[in-house]
This record gives C-alpha cells, structure tokens and sequence, in this order.
C-alpha cells in the first residue's frame, strides 16, 4: 500500500466517522419477535437508510408484557429508550403516569411535522388518545377481531359466513358440524367476546365513557346481553358448535389451520400466518352481532400496540423521535407493514395505496380489518381505558375457562369478574393519588 | 469441638464482612424494600403511591383465588417433594446394585440435571401438546381425554410430572453417594442377622441415609416452591387462565404482567414468612430425630 492510499484511507475514514458521529442515536424497544421482528427490524433499517442525520436501533425486549416492565423499571433508573412498544392493555398504565411521555400530537408539533388526526382511519383515532382526544401514543400494529372461515368446509356444508350469531345458531353452526366440522373456536375471549363484544353493539364497558374521563371507573362487563352471549357459547359447546382448547392464542388457532375447526375468531394480523400455514383457500368476513342486540352493529376496537415517546431526552433526540413517527406513519411505510403483517394500516393515505395497487383484489381477506374500524362508530366506540386491565383480563380469562369447563356458572363468573375488576380499578386509582 | 476465639474483636467482622455485604445487597436491601412496598399502592412508573396500611395483606386473606393459589401450592410441593424423592431413591438403590456398566448407567441417569427449567418446560409443552404430545395421545389411547390448558387438572398433571422428572436426577446423584459411603461392613452384618432385603432396607440402610434425606427434603421443598416457576410459565404459555398457579407463579404475575407492585410485595413478604417457618419447623422438629455420623 502506497503513503497516498493509505492516507486516502485514513481521510475517508476520518470522514465516515465524522459522519457516524454526527448521527442522532435513538433507541426502540419493542415486543415483537419472528416473522414481525424481522419485518420491523426492515423499517428501522429502511428509516436509517433513508436518511443520515438520525440512527434509530430497535431493540427485542421479549413479550408485550415484558417490554411494558422492562421500560417501567429502565423509567425508574433514568435509562429508558426514546420509543417503546406498548399494547392494548397496558396503555393505561403508561398514559396514566404523566410525565412519562411526550404526547405524540405535541412531539411532531415541537418538531414540525404536520399532524392532522382525521388522516388516521377513525378506528384507530382515539384509542390510544387522552379524554381531550389528544393523541399520546402513535399507534403502530393495529388489528381488530375478524372471523375467518375455512371455504371448502363452507361450501362442503352449503352455507355462507354468517353475519350475525342468529345466523350462526340456526344455520351455518349445525350445517357445519352436520358436514363434519367442530364450526367455531376463537383465540382471545376478553379481547374479542368481551371488549369487542361491547364495541360491535355499542354498549357501554365502563363508567366515565369508559374510562377515558376519570379514575373513579367502575366496569359495567356484567350486562345482560354478554351474559346472554355467554349462556349461549355453553350451549354451543354442549351442542358441539363451539370448541374452547385453552386460553392460549396458538392452541385454538392450529385447530383451525389442522381443518378441524371450520371458523375461527382471530385477529386480522393473523392473516399472514395462515396465508402461510394454511392448506385450504380461506377468507375473512367481520365479526358476527346480536341482532337481539343491535341492528346497527358499530365498528370495533383495535388490538395491537402503539409506539409511545418517553420522555427525558434532549431536544435532539427528540427531533429524531419525531422524524422517525413522521417516516412511519407515511404510506408507503404503512403499506409495506400491513402487506407483510396483516396489521392494517393507520391513515387513510396508506389504505388508499394498497387498495390502488390491487392488494384487496388479490387477497380479500386483507381488508376486512379495516373495513370493520371504518364502520359506523358509536358513543363506546372510541376506546376504553382501565388500569391494571392486564390483571383484569387475567380475572376475565380464569372466569371463562371456569365457565367453559363447567366449575361455574355464566351468572356468578359475571359476578366474580365485576367484583374483583372493579376492586382492581380502585386499586389503580390509589396508585395515581 | 473445639471453640476457636479471636483476640481481637474486630478480625472475625473484618473477615465476615465480604459475605455479609453480599448479604445485605442482594438479601436484606430487596427484602427491606419489598417490605416497605407492601404497605403502599405504587403507580409503576413512581409518579404518585398511596399508604394503604395492611390492605394488599388483607385482602390476600379474603381472595378465593388467593386461597386457591395457596392451596394448590401445597398440593404441588407435597407431591413433587415425595415423588421426586422416592422415584430417585428407588433409582439409586437400584443403581447401587449395578456391578457391570455402572457408570454408564448412573451416568445416563444423571443426563436430565443439565437441563434447565424452561427447556424441561418446553419439552413438557411437546409432550403434553393438545394434538401433537405423545403423552397426550398415550392418554388418549387409555380412554382420558387430556387436554392440556384446559381443564385444571390437566395442567397440574402435567406441571407436576416435569418437575418431578426435572429433580429425580439432583435426588439420585445425593442418594447414589450416601448408599455408596454406607461401610460395606454395616451391610454383612446385617446381612448375617436378617435375609429379608426389604427389611433390612428400611432398618439398616434408610436410616443411614437419613442426613443425605433431610437435605434432600429441604432442597426439594425449595425447589417445587420456587425452581419450578419455569416449567409453569413455559407451560401455561404465559397465560394463567383457569390453569392452576402457584404462589411464586403469582407474584410474578400481579408484579411483572400487572404492574401490581404492592399486592405483589405482600405476596412476597408472606412467601418469606412462610419460607422461614417452614425452616424452623425442619431444623427444630426434623433435625433432631436425625443422627449425622
């Protein structure tokens, strides 16, 4: 090596560190591991090639769970990440404690980035917003209960997706099992037989419009027409139109894609797994209703996380922060993110580009997510926040699996999950004295 | 014994003082600071906390699941304790026996040690999977409908039998070398005054082995106590349900899944308590009855 080369070298280097340097470093926690993983380690990777003022890492902290309790204690210690991943039920406990972050509406604001809230598809506006309808978290993998539907046993049995459950009891539940099918099982009974159950009938889940206005919430699960929902499910499963294999999400969807269950409750962020896994042509169509209840079903919750900005970084870091909400939120983006994941996309910019590039053509099923968030909202539509709602789900989980194997009744399950939701609820509002 | 004395004072602080700094960091400091946040109500992130007195205590007394928990766990540890234990003394007397390929044999026995909590865990999820898990097709073969994470029961069937085999090697190994430190003279002459193996097991042999059993008693509680939480969590996915749930199971999930940090440091303090009567109980009661040679 010549002196000129090696010098040449050196002045590059020199440069390439200058640069590095110069560089915003940001760091993403978040809870999401394989095929996901991979896909948002792409974002990350495609933000940071995109641009060489900011570096963000995205960082695997374990499950959503672990993540929340990772950042907690990271918070504590004065070492917590720029982002965070927080999902569904946790979001009262990180929107509960001020201060901890930065409201997303006020951090692209400070930063100049445009923000305007009805760009966002309306079923994901509010959920992750505070009681004024400001925006706190940004949400990022959004999706929303769908019932997808095996088309071979459906066209073995002769029946159509049903749209309502009426539809289901009657009609499509006994011609399935009829053609050799256990009809219907579902993954996630307090996200998608409890809060969207509220959400698709429009009633009310908790006091204080359901918990965005104050922390004196008292939970109103113990309505008749749940109970209702749930007499029937017994009596589905008696008659063997329901199967229930546990609490785990990956237990009652392989019964599905094994095509031993005919319909399947999942969520639309299943769709790339059983794109995958499936061996039979599948599709999706929305969550069925009551029509006892309501004839004018509502739109329902997202389920998913959002990506919350802590707070206690400088001024620079939080430029990069905002840069990087800004590059997520664009189309292209979100597009790219909902056509490998499922997870539908959050503005209406990014909906408009996969319908344009023919993404509902090719796989229908894609778009029933959001065209369930679309829907007609209602007063209870919005959202619910309650602390310690972790916990809460937990209560709704044991209660069901009780009644699902007969130790309890649908009546005093009610009555437990009431009583020992509204004791937890209290409890957290002392946490916040 | 002799009775070693210090002239100076200070030289025996000086010298406990590394393991009793260890002590106080990773023991007492957390105790102390479990201790405390019992008797609050604590937003996770620290912002706002409310004294609440005894009440994440009292309410333990009048939760149903609470009892349960409780209930379950001395259910869990009675078994996993015995089985643990007799499955391993039965395999080591056996072993004692072997004359050709012993180490072979003793050490294939000893293989499933290495493993840790959650990798036992996992395996018990494969052989326990609701359609896949051999020993659920076993089962179902036999006329039992097991379903794993669905009935109760089921769950702690299969709970049980992964920490039990996940221990009988710990067992084997103490109890193969306190067979093997029995004087082989003790053996002839018991053998010269009873021909029944049997008898000559439970009046000669067991009791020798009695200091290596006590140890093995206490380590074994601990372990179906506290140890075992990997194989719960690996096998419930994280996701308690309906399934049965143990009291260290517990605390983890009110504090790290549900950011109770109060309830779940009563939880804990109560564990403590009931883990130092436990102790007492065994060294007063037990011990005594126990002659080390």
């Amino acid at each position: 090596m010549t002196f000129k080369t090696t010098a040449a070298l050196g002045v590059a280097f020199g440069l390439v560190a200058g640069a590095a340097q110069a560089q915003t470093e940001i760091e993403w926690w978040h809870g999401m591991g394989g095929q996901l993983g991979e896909s948002l380690n792409e974002i990350a990777s495609d933000f940071n090639a995109s641009q060489d003022q900011y570096r963000i890492t995205p960082v695997f902290k374990g499950t959503y769970e672990e993540t929340l309790t990772a950042t907690i204690a990271a918070f504590r210690a004065g070492e917590q990440p720029h982002v965070v991943q927080v999902f569904d039920a946790g979001a009262a406990t990180v929107i509960g404690a001020e201060g901890a972050t930065i409201p997303v509406e006020e951090l692209l604001a400070d930063n100049g980035v445009n923000f305007d809230i009805n760009e966002y598809i309306p079923g994901v506006r509010y959920f992750y917003a505070d009681a004024d309808g400001t925006m706190i978290g940004m949400p990022f993998n959004s999706s929303t209960p769908i019932l997808y539907y095996n088309e071979e046993a459906l066209d073995a049995a002769g029946v159509t997706p049903p749209a309502t459950w009426e539809e289901f009891a009657e009609v499509t539940g006994p011609a399935l099992l009829e053609a050799g099918y256990v009809p219907l099982a579902q993954s996630h009974l307090p996200w998608i037989f409890t809060e969207n159950f509220f959400s698709r009938h429009n009633l009310q889940f908790a006091s204080n419009d359901n918990g965005y206005s104050g922390l004196d919430t008292e939970i109103l699960v113990n309505h008749p027409a749940i109970r209702a929902h749930f007499e029937a499910l017994v009596e589905w499963q008696e008659q063997g139109l329901f199967g229930w294999y546990g609490t785990g999400w990956a237990d009652n969807q392989s019964r599905f894609e094994d095509g031993e269950v005919a319909m399947w409750l999942g969520s639309s962020a299943s769709f790339g797994g059983l794109l995958e896994r499936a061996e039979f042509p599948f599709s999706a169509t929305m969550l069925p209703y009551w029509e006892a209840v309501t004839t004018e079903p509502t739109q329902t919750f997202i389920g998913g996380a959002a990506l919350f900005a802590m707070s206690g970084h400088d001024a620079a870091e939080n430029e990069a922060t905002a840069a990087f909400f800004a590059f997520l939120s664009s189309p292209e983006v979100q597009y790219d993110w909902h056509r490998k994941t499922g997870y539908v996309p959050i503005t209406q910019a990014a909906y408009d580009v996969a319908a344009e590039d023919g993404h509902y053509e090719r796989f229908p099923a894609a778009e029933v997510g959001i065209q369930q968030l679309s829907l007609e909202g209602g007063e209870f539509t919005r959202g619910y926040r309650m602390g310690f709602y972790v916990q809460i789900r937990d209560v709704m989980n044991r209660e069901y699996g009780r009644i699902l194997t007969g130790d309890t009744s649908v009546e005093d399950g009610f009555a437990t999950i009431e009583a020992e939701a509204n004791e937890l609820l209290d409890r957290f509002a002392q946490t916040q004295g | 014994m002799k009775r070693t004395t210090f002239r100076n004072p200070w030289l025996p602080i000086l010298l406990l003082s590394p393991q009793l700094a260890i002590i106080a960091v990773f023991f007492y400091w957390p105790a102390g600071y479990a201790l405390q946040t019992s008797f609050y109500l604590q937003d996770p992130f620290g912002f706002g906390s409310t004294f609440v007195g005894a009440e994440n205590y009292t309410r333990l007394t009048s939760s149903a699941n609470y009892q349960d928990a409780l209930t379950f766990t001395i259910v869990f540890t009675l078994l996993v304790t015995f089985f643990s234990l007799a499955i391993a003394l039965l395999l080591a007397v056996k072993a004692d026996k072997v004359l050709r390929g012993a180490r072979t044999y003793r050490t294939l026995l000893m293989w499933v040690y290495a493993i840790a909590p959650p990798v036992a865990g996992l395996m018990g999820v494969m052989l326990f999977d609701q359609s896949r898990g051999n020993l659920t097709q076993l089962f179902q073969a036999l006329g039992w409908d097991y379903t794993l994470g669905v009935n109760y029961w089921d769950t702690a069937v299969a709970m049980i039998v992964v920490s039990v085999w996940k221990q009988i090697p710990v067992n084997f190994i103490f109890f193969l070398s306190g067979l093997q430190a029995i004087p082989r003279s003790v053996h002839e002459a018991a053998m010269i005054d009873n021909r029944s193996g049997m008898s000559r097991f439970w009046d000669v042999t067991f009791p020798l082995l009695a200091p290596t059993g006590f140890f093995l008693l206490i380590i074994n509680i601990t372990y179906a106590l506290f140890d075992t939480f990997g194989i719960i969590d690996t096998l419930v996915k994280g996701e308690p349900g309906n399934n049965p749930m143990t009291l260290v199971y517990r605390v983890f999930v009110d504090g790290f899944r549900g950011g109770d940090l109060g309830g779940s440091s009563a939880q804990s303090v109560v564990l403590m308590v009931l883990v130092l009567i436990l102790t007492i109980v065994q060294f007063r009661f037990l011990e005594r009855r126990i002659h080390y040679t």
